[in-house]
């Protein structure tokens, strides 16, 4: 892995940072307790403990780059600056959703912040940031794309299509893999001959490095690493950020596949409270600021319920709009 | 007066298309196996890249899934990609791209991702290439909402349907059927943009409407032509997009002639004459005289052998016979 770059940051930098991450904790927290309570419905896929991966790359991207994410996405949309309420009315599938409430959990998508997806076929995602990649590049434009997968992905043949593609055709895109070490219950060394995902990304010749993605101010730096070289008119780059899962695959995962004492271990390193710790002791933040970012996150949370609960479903006459495009009013 | 004509292939009426489009919007580019300095695996694209260079004429390496994705990125990214893949035999390699999110992210982002890709591929079988090279399988490629399928027979198609598939702001499919290419013929220099939404009626006939596409077409005016001497007349109607279907069209035919044959090269289980034959039934059931009847692939894997591989094509002789036993057939 990357040595961690001793990085100065701010304040106001790291209360944003820890802000970030923990919007997404709240948010997702309330949205596993309104899966039981049956208000979110279809697969809900919760990123608690993968924070600081897209916290960390989103520092990097400015308005006009382009994101990609998978069926694991509520964390980069937030990240990315879909605002909540939008979010949340997606879980509930209501006509104010990121998606008009039309993909739910998975599917959130918003074109205004060039967040495509929300894409739930494992690997599905890489041919498209090529392709938004690629058409920056076509255009004359310095925007890159940041792809966010799992590790599961490496297994799919559009992973090694689409990373040949980028570094062949200098492509500025930014892959991230978020290799939580399980691809839904299959163990990384029970499903990859060669476990390091690293090398396989260099081997298609591009910049790849390996992070700990527990580290928010390490997946940061990286990932300002990366981009810059790419805005630069360099080609793809990699980025392996090393994280690890504490929630179930989704709602229906009775975690048969690994052991609570794994689990409680990773818990330690988790993002929030390293990154908190960290802050506390070269005196960026003290306590009342962590708890004031958490009663604001929890704060936007209840309005984004109550926006959510007070908005209106698509009307049925709709089922059959956007099937195909709509000329522009 | 007579429109201006120019004789030409349906081959390079597809390459005059692209390379109008090349020039005329400079978001167009194309990208495929082959198609720059091999020219193309059917030739369609030959000498484009000394025309436009790398930049615009992309050689991909065979990974069908990332370069039809890519091509999806980039529609989304405000480019007018056309992507060529080879065959449609291989276009399974990219299938998950084609249905999971070309046909279905305009609808499933609400309108906010609408995909205007076009993405052309060879398709059918007669050239003894066996079983893995002889696929027709734009009617499945019809059953998916979000996509538009276009199938060009005619030479004019060949480029006003490609002309109009860049127009298009969503995903549209277009077939050209390998025994096609070569063919010559006049080309309407003023026939400007094709309508995809309408089927057109190739040969007039009072007694059966024949619904087909593609190289099928040519196999049905021969019929026709001999079944004419016979005193059977064929009401041809070329379906040209096969999805959305133009019913109007099928349905005004069938009630006139009050007989529906359907030719088409797919297999006949599931496939698309099924649709067709479902239409006609839940449209003009009362006006029908005889059941309607289907001349398709046997449901066989191509087999290389010539004879064998004609046996499982539709042919002028079935078509004759199914036409004999439709007019035989007591109202």
């Amino acid at each position: 892995m990357e040595p961690v770059v001793a990085h100065d940051i701010g304040r106001g930098h790291a209360l944003h940072l820890l802000a970030q991450m923990l919007r997404i904790r709240q948010f997702e927290d309330r949205c596993a307790r309104l899966y039981t309570e049956q208000k979110i419905r279809g697969f809900l896929h919760l990123y608690n403990g993968e924070e600081a991966v897209a916290v960390g790359v989103m520092q990097a991207l400015g308005v006009a780059d382009s994101v990609v994410a998978t069926y694991r996405e509520h964390g980069h949309a937030l990240a990315r600056g879909v605002p909540m309420n939008a979010l949340m009315a997606e879980m509930y599938g209501r006509r104010t959703g990121s998606s008009g409430g039309r993909g739910g959990s998975m599917h959130v998508f918003d074109v205004s912040r060039h967040f495509y997806g929300g894409n739930a076929i494992v690997g599905g995602g890489l041919p498209i940031a090529a392709g938004l990649a690629l058409a920056q590049r076509l255009r004359g434009l310095d925007g890159v794309a940041a792809c966010f997968f799992g590790e599961g992905a490496v297994a799919e043949g559009e992973f090694h299509e689409t990373l040949n593609l980028a570094a062949l055709w200098h492509l500025p895109v930014l892959f991230i893999c978020e290799n939580n070490l399980y691809a839904m219950g299959t163990a990384l060394a029970r499903s990859e001959a060669i476990t390091d995902i690293r090398a396989k990304a260099a081997a298609y010749g591009q910049p790849a490095v390996a992070v700990d993605g527990m580290d928010v101010i390490a997946v940061e730096a990286a990932a300002q690493r990366a981009v810059k070289a790419m805005r630069g008119g360099g080609g793809s780059h990699f980025l392996e950020c090393r994280t690890y899962r504490f929630r179930a695959h989704s709602m229906f995962d009775a975690q048969l596949y690994r052991d609570k004492a794994e689990v409680e271990e990773w818990r330690k390193r988790g993002p929030l409270i390293t990154f908190t710790t960290r802050c506390k002791a070269q005196g960026l933040i003290a306590e009342e600021d962590f708890l004031r970012l958490e009663r604001q996150a929890d704060a936007e949370v209840d309005a984004a319920v109550m926006f959510a609960e007070g908005s209106d479903w698509e009307p049925v006459a709709d089922l059959e709009r956007y099937v195909y495009a709509e000329p522009r009013a | 007066m007579s429109a201006s004509v120019s004789r030409t292939t349906y081959r390079e009426a597809l390459r005059g298309a692209l390379r109008e489009a090349l020039t005329a919007d400079p978001r167009v580019f194309l990208m495929g196996e082959d198609i720059g300095r091999y020219g193309g695996c059917y030739a369609v694209t030959k000498s484009l890249l000394a025309e436009f260079g790398e930049e615009r004429i992309r050689d991909t390496p065979l990974s069908e899934s990332a370069f039809v994705g890519a091509g999806i990125g980039a529609a989304l990214g405000g480019m007018r990609p056309i992507v060529e893949i080879m065959t449609v035999n291989f276009s399974l390699l990219a299938l998950d791209q084609i249905l999971n999110n070309a046909a279905t992210l305009c609808h499933m982002s609400a309108g906010q991702c609408p995909v205007p890709l076009v993405i052309r591929m060879a398709t059918g079988a007669g050239r003894q290439l066996a079983a893995q090279h002889s696929h027709s399988l734009e009617g499945w490629y019809a059953h998916i909402p979000g996509l538009r399928i276009v199938a060009p027979a005619t030479i004019d198609d060949a480029r006003g349907m490609l002309r109009a598939a860049l127009l298009c702001p969503d995903p549209v499919l277009m077939f050209e059927h390998i025994g096609l290419f070569n063919m010559e013929g006049d080309l309407t220099e003023a026939a400007g943009v094709a309508d995809i939404e309408r089927a057109a009626i190739r040969r007039t006939g009072r007694d059966i409407t024949v619904l087909t596409y593609g190289a099928s077409l040519y196999r049905c005016l021969e019929a026709a032509t001999e079944l004419s001497a016979a005193g059977i007349e064929l009401e041809v109607v070329d379906l040209r997009t096969l999805r959305p279907l133009d019913d109007a069209t099928i349905i005004k035919s069938v009630r006139r002639t009050r007989r529906a044959l359907m030719v088409d090269e797919g297999w006949k289980s599931g496939g698309l004459s099924a649709e067709l034959g479902m239409r006609v039934v839940e449209q003009a059931f009362f006006d029908l005289d005889a059941p309607v009847m289907r001349v398709c692939t046997a449901e066989v894997p191509i087999p290389y052998p010539k004879h064998l591989e004609d046996a499982a094509l539709p042919s002028v002789g079935r078509i004759v016979a199914a036409a004999h036993a439709m007019v035989a057939h007591e109202p």
